[in-house]
């Protein structure tokens, strides 16, 4: 008896710090727990350029996460794409005339949306759209304008 | 030779198709003995188990500490040492933790279940059961699969979870990366699915490392050299299967 | 039909062969009920191979076994761990299973297969362990017995479901002398108290002679003499008396097959 207890035991005891472990690790690892996520207003942005900005990215004011991004289209009539990104309800007090633009965090970091305040005193809502946006800096067009420009430099000495 | 051939191909294919059989006969038979014998289940577990916790947790520490100490250098030669913990946390999540645990446990309980029920095969205990009327397969094997199908998730997460400190203690309290960035990096990187991953593959390294240690040793040369034989198939099968396998999760999870 | 029901268990034209070698041709049998039935044969003869055979552990290529008139090769799974229940089999080395004590080896077959009280398991299982003598050995683990030990716990292990037909694989082998003479009382006394038959395989002489009411003597895949200790201590069979006074050389050649010795010696063979 005293040697089944000890098995019931140490089984019990393994098999809860095996799903303490998976605990840890989906709360700590992923950051599903940084947004509340029980309520969100949904807001638009539409950007020439979106760079590669993905689902699940994060939003982003003074360095802060305020939210994540729903859903990045492509829009067949104005040749641009909608990103469609939803903000923390705690977060109503943000000016609607908010300028949007995609960053990227550090030098190998992902790129997420980055919001700078504006001054207007009427704050975004559900379903409003972002009227200044900046779209991302590709890496590639500012090489090409570098070189193009030192180039045309060289020409005119 | 063309003779070999064929021979090797069909036994290679008989072979195949009887532990597929057998894999069946084991879920058929898993059931009732899950439900209806939880203890003979809860003593596997013990053995597979917590019997294999103290070198999963050493391996798992030592080798988080390793990624620490590789991911902060080489990041470091891209100003990008923050991400040490970003590093870490995608190689034990997707890959480390569930293959080296595999590995761990194919050696550790693996091979000791092939050795048990090899040696209770060659000292007759296996046809003593069957003579009491009494089927070894749910009684003897089913148990034995199970615990290991249950142990092995819960290893690698701990696997896993005890390298992650193992890399925080060496990069943030060693090396000096701030623990907020070390963190708030990972958080903002890694989501649910590659969590999903990782768990998917300890799963399916469990079911087959499992199958494969008891089939072998249900199906030993009841001889101490057979039994023997079987331990080391064990090990360099479940190597093999678990590797290639982890290239197959991985191509279908991109 | 009366010398029929007589016996427990038949052997009609048993054919059987492991790879190329032939180990019975065309064998017949038959054990008598309640009687101690010795199986006797040199090794290799295919002793254990006749006990697996009559449990259908094995089956036969060709012939017929009947167990009670009923021929068990076309039994069911069910119906053939219905058969085995009657039946109680002693391994060569016992067998017990080693994570578990010796009293819970014994209660093994209780827990299997019936449903009874804790208490009532209890009791059996100690009454059946005083019975070899044992009850004190209880809490032990399998690891822990001698050899004759081990086996008078497989002994009250097999006893436990109260069987009719009790088999014995080599219970003497390897055992000292006094192990031996307890087991070859206990063989008797199991048989007699409880009235079930009892088929014994070895090649120990002696204690057969001790023991079997009828011994078989196997060779060359049949039975090549029958009768009781006596009558095969007597025999003129040049074979029987070979095996029985343990003779090196006779009808079973010292040597093994082999090429002409100086042949091979002057490296003739490889020509």
């Amino acid at each position: 008896m005293q040697q089944t207890r000890s098995v019931e035991l140490g089984t019990g005891l393994f098999v809860l710090l095996g799903l303490a472990a998976l605990f840890f690790l989906t709360m700590q690892t992923t950051g599903s727990n940084t947004l509340a996520g029980e309520d969100t207003y949904s807001v638009t942005a539409r950007f020439s350029n979106v760079g590669s900005l993905k689902v699940r990215a994060p939003v982003a004011m003074s360095g802060v996460t305020i939210g994540r991004v729903q859903s990045v289209e492509f829009d067949p009539v104005s040749l641009e794409a909608v990103v469609v990104f939803e903000i923390d309800s705690r977060y109503d007090q943000i000016p609607d005339d908010s300028d949007a633009s995609i960053l990227t965090a550090g030098i190998l970091g992902s790129q997420y949306l980055g919001l700078q305040a504006g001054g207007s005193e009427f704050s975004l809502e559900d379903g409003s759209e972002i009227q200044f946006t900046q779209s991302a800096i590709i890496i590639e067009q500012l090489i090409s304008k570098y070189l193009f420009s030192s180039s045309s430099e060289k020409e005119h000495e | 030779m063309l003779r070999d051939i064929y021979f090797t191909v069909v036994g290679f294919l008989r072979t195949f198709g009887a532990l597929q059989l057998f894999f069946l006969r084991l879920l058929v038979n898993s059931p009732h003995i899950f439900f209806g014998r939880f203890r003979l289940v809860v003593q596997q577990v013990q053995n597979s188990g917590t019997l294999s916790l103290v070198i999963i947790m050493v391996s798992g520490f030592f080798v988080g500490g390793v990624l620490g100490l590789q991911g902060y250098s080489n990041l470091a030669r891209f100003n990008a040492e923050d991400s040490v913990g970003t590093f870490a946390a995608f190689s034990l999540l997707k890959e480390l933790g569930p293959v080296i645990s595999a590995l761990l446990f194919a050696g550790r309980a693996g091979t000791a279940l092939a050795s048990e029920i090899g040696l209770m095969k060659a000292t007759d205990q296996l046809s003593a059961m069957e003579m009491m009327a009494v089927d070894p397969l749910p009684r003897v094997l089913v148990p034995r699969f199970l615990g290991g199908v249950i142990s092995m998730p819960l290893l690698a997460a701990v696997f896993s979870a005890i390298g992650l400190l193992g890399a925080h203690l060496v990069g943030v309290n060693l090396l000096g990366v701030d623990a907020g960035a070390f963190w708030q990096q990972m958080q903002s990187t890694l989501d649910m699915s590659d969590v999903y991953e990782g768990i998917i593959k300890s799963v399916v390294f469990g079911v087959v490392v499992s199958l494969l240690a008891v089939w072998e040793g249900y199906n030993a040369i009841p001889t101490a050299e057979g039994v023997g034989r079987a331990t080391t198939r064990t090990v360099v099968i479940s190597a093999i299967a678990v590797l290639i396998l982890d290239f197959m999760i991985t191509a279908m999870a991109i | 039909m009366d010398s029929a029901s007589d016996n427990v268990i038949e052997i009609q034209d048993l054919d059987y062969s492991r790879g190329p070698r032939q180990i019975f041709k065309g064998l017949n049998l038959s054990i008598g009920r309640g009687k101690v039935t010795a199986i006797m044969g040199p090794s290799g003869t295919g002793k254990t191979t006749l006990l697996r055979l009559i449990t259908r552990q094995l089956r036969p290529d060709s012939g017929k076994i009947l167990v009670d008139g009923v021929d068990i090769a076309n039994l069911t799974q069910k119906q053939l761990y219905q058969l085995r229940r009657r039946f109680g089999m002693l391994f060569q080395n016992g067998a017990l299973l080693t994570d578990i004590s010796v009293f819970e080896n014994v209660a093994f077959p209780l827990r299997e297969h019936t449903r009874l009280p804790n208490r009532l398991i209890r009791h059996v299982v100690l009454t059946k362990l005083h019975a070899v003598g044992l009850r004190g050995a209880a809490d032990l683990m399998p690891t822990e017995l001698s050899g004759g030990m081990a086996r008078r716990v497989a002994l009250a292990r097999a006893m436990v479901m109260d069987p009719e037909i009790l088999i014995y694989d080599e219970p003497f082998v390897g055992l000292d002398p006094i192990s031996m003479g307890v087991i070859v009382r206990l063989v008797r006394k199991m048989n007699d108290a409880l009235g079930i038959t009892s088929i014994l395989v070895s090649h120990d002489v002696q204690e057969i002679a001790a023991v079997a009411d009828c011994s078989l003597l196997l060779a060359d895949g049949k039975v090549a003499a029958s009768g009781s200790p006596d009558e095969l201590n007597n025999t003129s069979s040049e074979l029987v008396r070979q095996f029985m006074h343990g003779m090196a050389d006779g009808p079973v050649a010292f040597h093994f097959a082999a090429p002409n010795y100086a042949d091979q010696l002057l490296g003739r063979d490889s020509e």
